[in-house]
C-alpha cells in the first residue's frame, strides 16, 4: 500500500513538473531569434512580408503570446501535441514514428554500458593496483575523455570502410527487402556501431563509479569483519561489497538513462539513426516549435519516469530503503 | 515572322538539346533496370513541389513533376509537356501546344486544365517567386484540350525562361482544383507526371521512388527505382559515399574538402554542370543605410580587400570562379566590362582613409550553413583587418541568420542566391528600391537605391528582343559594379559526385534536380 501511494505520489509530482517543463521551454525557444514562418520563407529562396504573413497565420503564430500558449497547454492537456508546421504532420505521429529507433539505440547503449561498466569496475576494484586495474582505469579515462562523434566517424571508417564488416549508416538495409529473422539480423548489424559508440562513454563513468565506489565499500568494517569470519573473497565482493557500492551506480544510471534518450542527438545524425534525438534537432535549428516542444515532453517524461523506477530498484538492491 | 523565327529557333534549341543530351551516349545504348542511390540532406518538408519550393524538395520531386519545358546547360529551352510553342511579333502573346498522350500517375489526362489552374490559380498563391513574375501576365486561356495561351500586358523577356519544374510544377487540376489543395496536398501520395512515382517515405530514413512505366517519353526512364537517403551528417554522407552504399552524391552533399579525395576513388566521376539555370552567386550584404558602410568608398575598399582567388582556391578547393559583379557569368546578359576589383589591399587602405574610416567596429554574420562556410567568413575577416577594418563575426543558426536580415539587424553578412537564368528573374529583386522590405532574406536586404538602376531594372525585364535588353543590362551593371551595392565574392560550382557507370545523369540546366529520367547504369 505504502508503495503504491509512494507512486501515484510522484505521478502526479510528475505531471506538475512536466506542465511547468512544457510552460517553460514554450517560453524559452521564442526567446530564440527567428520562427518557423521566417525559416520557412527563407528555405524558399524568395520570400515577401505577404508570404511570411500568410505562413504565421497558417501557424497562428500571429496571435498573442499568452493565446498560443494557453492553445498548446489546452492541447496538451487533451494529449493534442499540435501539428509540425514544417512536417505537415500530427507531431505525436512524428514522435511516435521515430522513439522506437531511439528507444532500441539508447536502450541497447545503455545496457551496455550499465553491464560492461559494472563488471569491468568491479574487477578493477577487485584487482586494484594490478595491471588489471591500470588497463580498465586508463581504456576508461579513454572512453570517457574522447569526444563522442570522433568515436562514431572512426568506428565507422574502421569498421565500415576499411573492413567493411558493419553498415556505416541507417537503421537498416533500405531496398533489400528483409523481412523475419533476416531484418532483426540487419536491424542488429545496424544497431552495433552506433550502440557501441554511444554506450562506451556512459560504460566509462560506471566503470570508474563502480570502481570508486566499491574501493570505498571494500574498507568498511562489515567487510573487514566477513573477512575475519573467512567468507571466500570472490562471495565478499559479489554478496557484500559489490551490492552495496551500486546505489550511487543506480542513482546515476537512473539519470542518465532518461537523458539518453533526448541525448543520442549526435550519434543518431552521424550514423543517420532515425530517431528522436535527430527530430529534436532538426526541428530545433527549423524553429519547428510544436515538434520541439512535444520532443522535450516525451523525453522530460521518459526523465521523470525513470526516476521513479529508479527509486523503486532502491528497495530491491537495498531493502534498508523504504519508499513510503 | 516572327512566328517562323520563333519556331526554328524552337527547333534548333530542341536539335541542339538533344544533341547534347544524347551526344556522350550515342556509342551506348541506355540499358534498362537498376537502382539509383541518392543522398539527400537535409530531409525535404514535403514533396508538394509547387506548395513547398525549397532545394531539397525539388531534388526529389523534379522527378515527380514536370513543366512545359526543360533548359539545356546554355539555358535554351527544350521541349518537355509542351512540345512546340510560338512567340508573336511583340513578345506579348506566347501560345504552347501541348504533348498529346500524358498521363498522370494516377493514369488521367494531362491537358491544358491542367497548365491553367497550376499557373493561374495554385501557383499564384504558394510561390512568392513566381506570382510577382506573373504579375506581367494578363491572361492564360486553354484555347483547346492541348494549346494553352498566355497573353502579357506588355513584352517580359525572361518569360520562355520561367518553365523550370522547380518554379513552375504542373499540377493535377482533377484532384485539387475547387479543393482547399493547402490542406489536401498529401504527402505520401504526390501525384505528377514525371519519370518516376513516389512509392514509399520513411522519415528521417529514405525516400522511394518507382519508375513511371507509362511515362511519355518512349524508353523512359531506364531506372526501375531511386532510393533518397537521408543522412544528416556531411562525413557520414561521404563515408556512405566511400563504402558504396549511395551512387550520386548531388552538388553541396558534402564538406568541399573531401570533393578531391572521393573525386580520385576509382568509378568516380564528378561534373559541376548542371546548376547553369540556378547559377548561385555568392556575396556579402553590405547594410548600406547608417555607419561606415553608407559610404560607397568604403564598401569598394571592402571589395579591393578582400582575395576572392584565395577563397576559391584554397576555401573552396578550386571550384567556382572570382564574381565580377552582380550576374553570374553563365547567366543571360552577363557583362565583364565593369570596374575590376582584383585584390589589392594598399587600395582599399587609400579608399578606407579618404573615407575617415576611423576603426569602427563593423560586424560580420557568416552563413549557418557548415563548415566550409564558417572558413570562408574567418579568411574575409582576416582580409579585411589586415587592412585596418574592425571585424566582429557574430555566430548565428539558420533562424537567428535569417532574422537578422530580415529585420536588417546585420552590418555584413555573408549569403548567396540563384539567378534563375536572366537578371529578371534573379538578379534585380536584390538591389531595386521598391524590393526594400523587411521580412525577407532574399529582396534588397542592403536597403540600396539608386533611380537609374530602378529605371533600367524596369526597362530590362519588359524590352525586346534580346539585343536591347543586353545593352540595358550591361549599363545596369557598371553602375551596381561602381555603387557596390553588396561585395561579390564568387559564382559558386557545387559538384556532383557519382559512380562513372551511371549514365546521362546532368542533362539539363537543373542537373540531378530533373535529371534521373535519362540516367541509366551500365552494370
Amino acid at each position: 500500500m505504502g508503495k503504491l501511494s509512494f507512486i501515484a505520489r510522484r505521478l502526479v509530482k510528475g505531471v506538475f513538473v512536466l506542465l511547468a517543463i512544457v510552460i517553460l521551454n514554450f517560453l524559452l525557444i521564442r526567446l530564440a531569434p527567428g520562427d518557423p514562418a521566417q525559416v520557412m520563407a527563407g528555405e524558399a529562396g524568395a520570400a515577401d512580408q505577404e508570404f511570411i504573413q500568410q505562413l504565421q497565420e497558417k501557424f497562428g503564430l500571429n496571435q498573442p503570446l499568452h493565446e498560443q500558449l494557453f492553445i498548446y497547454l489546452k492541447g496538451v492537456l487533451t494529449l493534442d501535441l499540435g501539428w509540425s508546421y514544417r512536417q505537415d504532420e500530427a507531431v505525436a505521429t512524428l514522435i511516435f514514428e521515430r522513439l522506437p529507433a531511439t528507444l532500441l539505440l539508447t536502450g541497447t547503449a545503455f545496457c551496455f554500458a550499465l553491464t560492461f561498466g559494472v563488471l569491468l569496475g568491479a574487477l578493477a576494484a577487485a584487482r586494484v593496483g594490478r595491471w588489471t586495474d591500470s588497463l580498465i582505469t586508463v581504456l576508461a579515462l579513454v572512453c570517457y575523455a574522447t569526444p563522442l562523434f570522433w568515436v562514431a566517424l572512426m568506428s565507422i571508417l574502421l569498421f565500415s570502410v576499411y573492413l567493411g564488416w558493419l553498415p556505416g549508416f541507417g537503421m537498416f538495409s533500405v531496398g533489400a527487402g528483409y523481412t523475419g529473422l533476416e531484418f532483426v539480423l540487419d536491424v542488429l548489424r545496424h544497431l552495433i556501431l552506433p550502440a557501441l559508440t554511444l554506450g562506451l562513454f556512459y560504460m566509462a563513468v560506471y566503470t570508474r563509479m563502480t570502481r570508486a565506489s566499491m574501493l570505498e565499500v571494500m574498507e568498511m568494517d562489515y567487510v573487514k569483519t566477513a573477512r575475519a569470519k573467512g567468507l571466500a573473497p570472490g562471495r565478499i565482493t559479489r554478496m557484500h561489497v559489490l551490492r552495496n557500492a551500486l546505489l550511487p551506480v543506480i542513482t546515476l544510471a537512473g539519470i542518465q538513462a532518461g537523458q539518453m534518450v533526448g541525448g543520442a542527438v549526435l550519434t543518431e545524425t552521424v550514423f543517420a539513426w532515425p530517431g528522436i534525438g535527430r527530430l529534436m534537432f532538426d526541428a530545433l535549428l527549423q524553429r519547428d516549435y510544436n515538434l520541439l516542444l512535444g520532443v522535450f515532453l516525451v523525453s522530460s517524461a521518459v526523465v521523470v519516469l525513470f526516476n521513479l523506477v529508479t527509486d523503486l530498484v532502491y528497495t530491491f538492491v537495498d531493502p534498508r530503503i523504504e519508499v513510503s | 515572322m516572327a512566328f517562323n523565327r520563333s519556331l526554328k529557333a524552337a527547333a534548333f534549341a530542341s536539335v541542339a538539346t538533344l544533341a547534347f543530351v544524347a551526344g556522350p551516349a550515342l556509342a551506348e545504348e541506355p540499358k534498362q533496370g537498376g537502382t539509383a542511390n541518392v543522398v539527400i540532406q537535409p530531409e525535404p518538408p514535403s514533396l508538394n513541389l509547387g506548395m513547398v519550393q525549397n532545394a531539397p524538395t525539388q531534388m526529389v520531386a523534379g522527378n515527380i513533376f514536370e513543366s512545359l519545358l526543360k533548359y539545356d546547360t546554355n539555358l535554351d529551352p527544350v521541349p518537355n509537356l509542351a512540345t512546340e510553342w510560338e512567340v508573336n511579333e511583340d513578345g506579348t502573346v506566347y501560345t504552347f501546344h501541348l504533348k498529346e498522350g500524358v498521363k498522370w500517375h494516377d493514369g488521367e489526362d494531362f491537358t491544358a486544365e491542367d497548365v491553367i489552374f497550376s499557373m493561374d490559380e495554385m501557383l499564384r498563391e504558394t510561390n512568392p517567386r513566381l506570382r510577382v513574375n506573373l504579375d506581367h501576365v494578363e491572361k492564360m486561356e486553354a484555347l483547346d484540350d492541348y494549346t494553352v495561351r498566355f497573353t502579357l500586358k506588355q513584352p517580359f523577356g525572361p518569360f520562355l525562361g520561367l518553365f523550370e519544374v522547380g518554379t513552375v510544377p504542373m499540377w493535377p487540376a482533377h484532384i485539387y482544383q475547387g479543393t482547399n489543395y493547402q490542406e489536401t496536398a498529401d504527402d505520401n501520395d504526390p501525384i505528377g507526371t514525371g519519370p518516376f512515382k513516389f512509392e514509399e517515405w520513411d522519415r528521417g530514413s529514405y525516400i522511394h521512388l518507382v519508375a513511371n512505366e507509362d511515362y511519355h517519353v518512349e524508353g523512359q526512364p531506364y531506372l526501375d527505382e531511386i532510393y533518397w537517403h537521408v543522412i544528416p551528417d556531411a562525413a557520414s554522407r561521404a563515408v556512405a559515399y566511400e563504402n558504396g552504399e549511395v551512387d550520386v552524391l548531388p552538388g553541396g552533399s558534402i564538406e568541399n574538402f573531401d570533393v578531391p579525395r572521393l573525386a580520385e576513388m576509382d568509378n568516380t566521376c564528378m561534373t559541376t554542370k548542371g546548376w547553369e539555370y540556378f547559377a548561385p552567386l555568392a556575396w556579402m550584404w553590405l547594410n548600406n543605410r547608417e555607419g561606415p558602410l553608407a559610404d560607397k568608398r568604403v564598401r569598394q575598399a571592402i571589395m579591393y580587400a578582400i582575395d576572392n582567388e584565395f577563397a576559391q582556391e584554397v576555401v573552396w578547393n578550386n571550384q567556382g570562379r572570382v564574381a565580377t559583379g552582380p550576374v553570374n557569368s553563365v547567366t543571360r546578359f552577363y557583362t565583364d566590362d565593369v570596374t575590376d576589383y582584383s585584390y589589392n589591399p594598399d587600395k582599399a587602405e587609400e579608399l578606407l582613409d579618404e573615407a575617415g574610416y576611423d576603426g569602427e567596429e563593423i560586424s560580420l554574420l557568416p552563413l549557418p550553413y557548415g563548415e566550409t562556410w564558417q572558413r570562408w567568413a574567418e579568411a574575409v575577416q582576416q582580409n579585411l583587418e589586415e587592412v585596418g577594418i574592425n571585424v566582429d563575426m557574430e555566430a548565428t543558426d539558420v533562424g537567428g541568420w535569417n532574422q537578422r536580415l530580415n529585420e536588417w539587424d546585420f552590418d555584413m553578412a555573408f549569403t548567396y542566391l540563384y539567378q534563375y537564368g536572366d537578371p529578371a528573374l534573379g538578379v534585380t529583386r536584390n538591389y531595386i528600391s521598391s524590393n526594400i522590405e523587411k521580412g525577407s532574406p532574399w529582396n534588397n536586404v542592403a536597403g540600396y537605391e539608386n533611380e537609374r538602376v530602378d529605371e533600367l531594372a524596369e526597362q530590362g525585364a519588359v524590352a525586346f528582343p534580346d539585343e536591347k535588353r543586353a545593352e540595358i543590362y550591361k549599363e545596369m551593371q557598371q553602375i551596381l559594379v561602381e555603387d557596390v551595392p553588396v561585395a561579390w565574392l564568387l559564382e559558386l560550382e557545387f559538384p556532383t559526385i557519382y559512380r562513372c557507370d551511371v549514365k546521362n545523369l546532368v542533362t539539363t540546366a537543373i542537373g540531378v534536380n530533373d535529371g534521373f529520367g535519362d540516367a541509366w547504369l551500365d552494370r
